[in-house]
């Protein structure tokens, strides 16, 4: 496609990934005619259109209630933000080229057709300013999921070679080495060997077969590895027959959050391919939000069939061990507040797993407000991290985070997400917060009852 | 005379027409697609109780409250004024009974075993009133309010004119004013001809689509297990 990421290179050292400095941006990734990415953008859009997303963008009465919800919207009150506005360029090519009455559209030129120029301009709208979070979807009195409209658009986008710069080269990344921060799987093997060692716990890798076989995100592998040493000594006091694989074992998904949906298959498949081949009976799925979706909603529907295991995200597990009473915790004198992550929480239905843990640790839950299925994102979600020239906007919608957790009062925000920790780290550092974002699956690790 | 004549007998009979013919067409386009079942295991079985979506979101959650007030307030006072003057004026009970027997030689509350009672003339009027009032401050919003502005498109305010003319034009020959009630009369069906017409083409359809959305993602949603 290009060689962008040769010729611009990810920082994969910094506090988290950046393009090198000094800056330059190649937003546009391929040579091909304006025209021809018009018509890539449209065709990719329209692709996998079914008869859900024809009715929802039927539906839209225009009444903007949508941008209420939307934390981009809500902390600049920019009305570019509504969500829906987001999409206007595919309702327009919609109408004009797709809908019932596409043929009137284009005969009175009801509907002008789409241009680069516009498409361009909405880059930002669609990746930067979007963390398809899903509250917009909650709020929208007709009901449209105007996320999963957002992630649609998305795949138009990749084909026609209008992705962000740092999104777009990490996902080519992904897909390249398997791993957008370059953890590779010899990266993986060695850094598990080491972490086996330095915390004494055993950390096995590519057992032939396995009941469990448990996957991490590459921030996790590369950023905060105490994640896979609390996988291991969790497994260890519930006594399971588990393994990490080498051939798969990267969940985050960035073919998904960049709009490829065949490197999105390949991402899921060696996920499944790696469970199949082990023959696990479950999958377990790390702190990562994104991942969740993606393999637990998404998978079977790549895969082609039922999936011939079970997937869960480790809260679930988690939560079935306590209510099995298999899980034995230390009590932590505390109160915390649970930072729910959109795609795990409001999209995902894992609702209150992250809480039955909780619980079991014996903190005093202080709930946000909103909380659950309509708490804001952390505002990184959907790639929005990975994006530099979103930073401004982001940290706008960090503050309503911020405002949250300091009005419960409590003394430890925790999550279970590791994309949403990344973007709460950076967060912290940039207002120099004194608040620092903990993983529910270390507290678990680090309080259990031998 | 000519103009009461269309109005009531081609204009109403081709408005219908291309209501009917452009509905179905654009529900027919939209069912018509494919849709992919979807493998991923259930969270809960039960999908079908999200349809409980339906009823749900004609309210917002408390946690939305805050700056959709006047769009939910305004929104329910200008539909149930709407629904109140076209359901409930004598002359729209006789007009729908003489359609029906018509069509089937019958009038549907015998078919359907159940009528409901016509509200007194002056009663119509207020609703009628106060949805129109309603209905001017929608547009108000819609031109003031930033997000609105942006956007919004001909069918909002073409949607918008098509909503308030019958209303307008029912209360102007209801209170015989401005001309004579014949013409007052004609002009209130042509604006019952043109809201038909445009039906199908604009925003109006989300009368029928609404229930379908909220359905599919009520069910969607429910079998995951999400907020809804």
């Amino acid at each position: 496609m290009s060689n962008v990421n040769e010729q611009h290179p990810l920082e994969t050292d910094q506090p988290r990934f950046s393009v090198k400095k000094p800056e330059v941006r190649f937003d546009r990734q391929g040579e091909m005619p304006d025209e021809q990415r018009v018509r890539k953008a449209m065709q990719n859009f329209v692709k996998d259109f079914g008869r859900v997303a024809a009715l929802y963008m039927e539906s839209c009465i225009h009444c903007g209630m949508c941008a209420e919800a939307c934390h981009f919207y809500v902390t600049t009150e920019d009305p570019k933000y509504t969500p829906i506005w987001k999409l206007e360029p595919f309702k327009q090519a919609y109408k004009r080229e797709y809908g019932p009455f596409a043929f009137v559209y284009r005969l009175l030129n009801l509907k002008h057709r789409v241009t680069v120029e516009q498409l361009q301009e909405w880059q930002e709208l669609i990746y930067d300013s979007c963390t398809v979070c899903g509250r917009c979807s909650l709020m929208c009195p007709v009901s449209i999921d105007i996320a999963s409209l957002v992630s649609q658009a998305r795949h138009g986008m990749f084909q026609a070679g209008l992705v962000p710069h740092e999104l777009w080269a990490v996902a080519e990344r992904a897909e390249r080495e398997g791993s957008p921060l370059g953890a590779t799987p010899k990266v993986f093997r060695d850094r598990c060997e080491w972490l086996a060692d330095d915390h004494e716990v055993d950390i096995p890798v590519d057992k032939e077969k396995a009941d469990v076989l448990c996957a991490m995100s590459s921030i996790e592998i590369m950023k905060f590895p105490g994640s896979i040493v609390a996988t291991a000594k969790i497994m260890k006091h519930l006594g399971v027959d588990w393994t990490f694989r080498s051939d798969g074992y990267e969940a985050t998904n960035f073919g998904l959050l960049s709009g490829n949906s065949a490197w999105q298959k390949d991402m899921s498949m060696k996920l499944i391919n790696a469970a199949v081949a082990c023959g696990a009976r479950v999958l377990i799925l790390p702190e990562c939000g994104h991942a969740y979706g993606a393999l637990r909603w998404m998978g079977a529907n790549l895969y082609g069939k039922p999936l011939p295991f079970r997937v869960m995200h480790i809260a679930e597990f988690l939560a079935e061990a306590v209510k099995g009473g298999h899980l034995k915790l230390k009590k932590l004198d505390k109160s915390a507040t649970f930072h729910d992550p959109c795609q795990i929480v409001r999209r995902g239905g894992v609702i209150e797993a992250p809480r039955v843990v909780l619980e079991a640790l014996g903190v005093e839950l202080r709930e946000m407000f909103p909380a659950k299925g309509t708490n804001w994102c952390c505002g990184g979600g959907g790639g929005v991290v990975t994006i530099h020239r979103a930073d401004g906007l982001r940290y706008k919608t960090f503050q309503l985070k911020m405002k949250q957790i300091e009005e419960t009062g409590a003394e430890l925000p925790v999550t279970t997400c590791s994309n949403c920790r990344q973007t709460f780290d950076d967060g912290q550092a940039h207002f120099k917060w004194d608040k620092t974002m903990n993983s529910l699956l270390e507290m678990v690790a680090d309080n259990l009852d031998e | 005379m000519e103009l009461l004549e269309f109005a009531r007998g081609p204009g109403m009979f081709w408005s219908v027409v291309i209501f009917v013919i452009g509905v179905l067409w654009r529900l027919v386009g939209i069912v018509l697609l494919r849709s992919k079942a979807d493998l991923s295991e259930p969270r809960n079985p039960a999908a079908w109780r999200g349809l409980r979506n339906i009823v749900m979101r004609s309210w917002p959650r408390r946690e939305f409250l805050g700056g959709t007030v006047f769009n939910e307030t305004m929104g329910y006072v200008f539909h149930v004024g709407f629904l109140v003057a076209l359901f409930f004026f004598l002359p729209h009970l006789l007009f729908f009974r003489d359609v029906s027997q018509g069509l089937i030689g019958t009038s549907f509350g015998q078919v359907f075993g159940f009528s409901w009672p016509a509200l007194p003339g002056g009663m119509i009027y207020f609703f009628s009133a106060v949805s129109v009032a309603a209905l001017i401050a929608v547009l108000i919003h819609r031109l003031i309010s930033p997000v609105k502005r942006l956007i919004s498109n001909f069918d909002d305010y073409f949607s918008w004119f098509v909503t308030i003319a019958p209303l307008v034009t029912g209360m102007l020959a209801y209170s015989h004013v401005g001309a004579p009630y014949q013409t007052l009369l004609a002009l209130h069906l042509l604006s019952v001809n043109l809201l038909l017409v445009w039906f199908p083409f604009g925003k109006l359809m989300h009368s029928f689509t609404i229930f379908a959305t909220r359905s599919v993602q009520g069910m969607q949603f429910e079998r995951k297990g999400a907020s809804l």
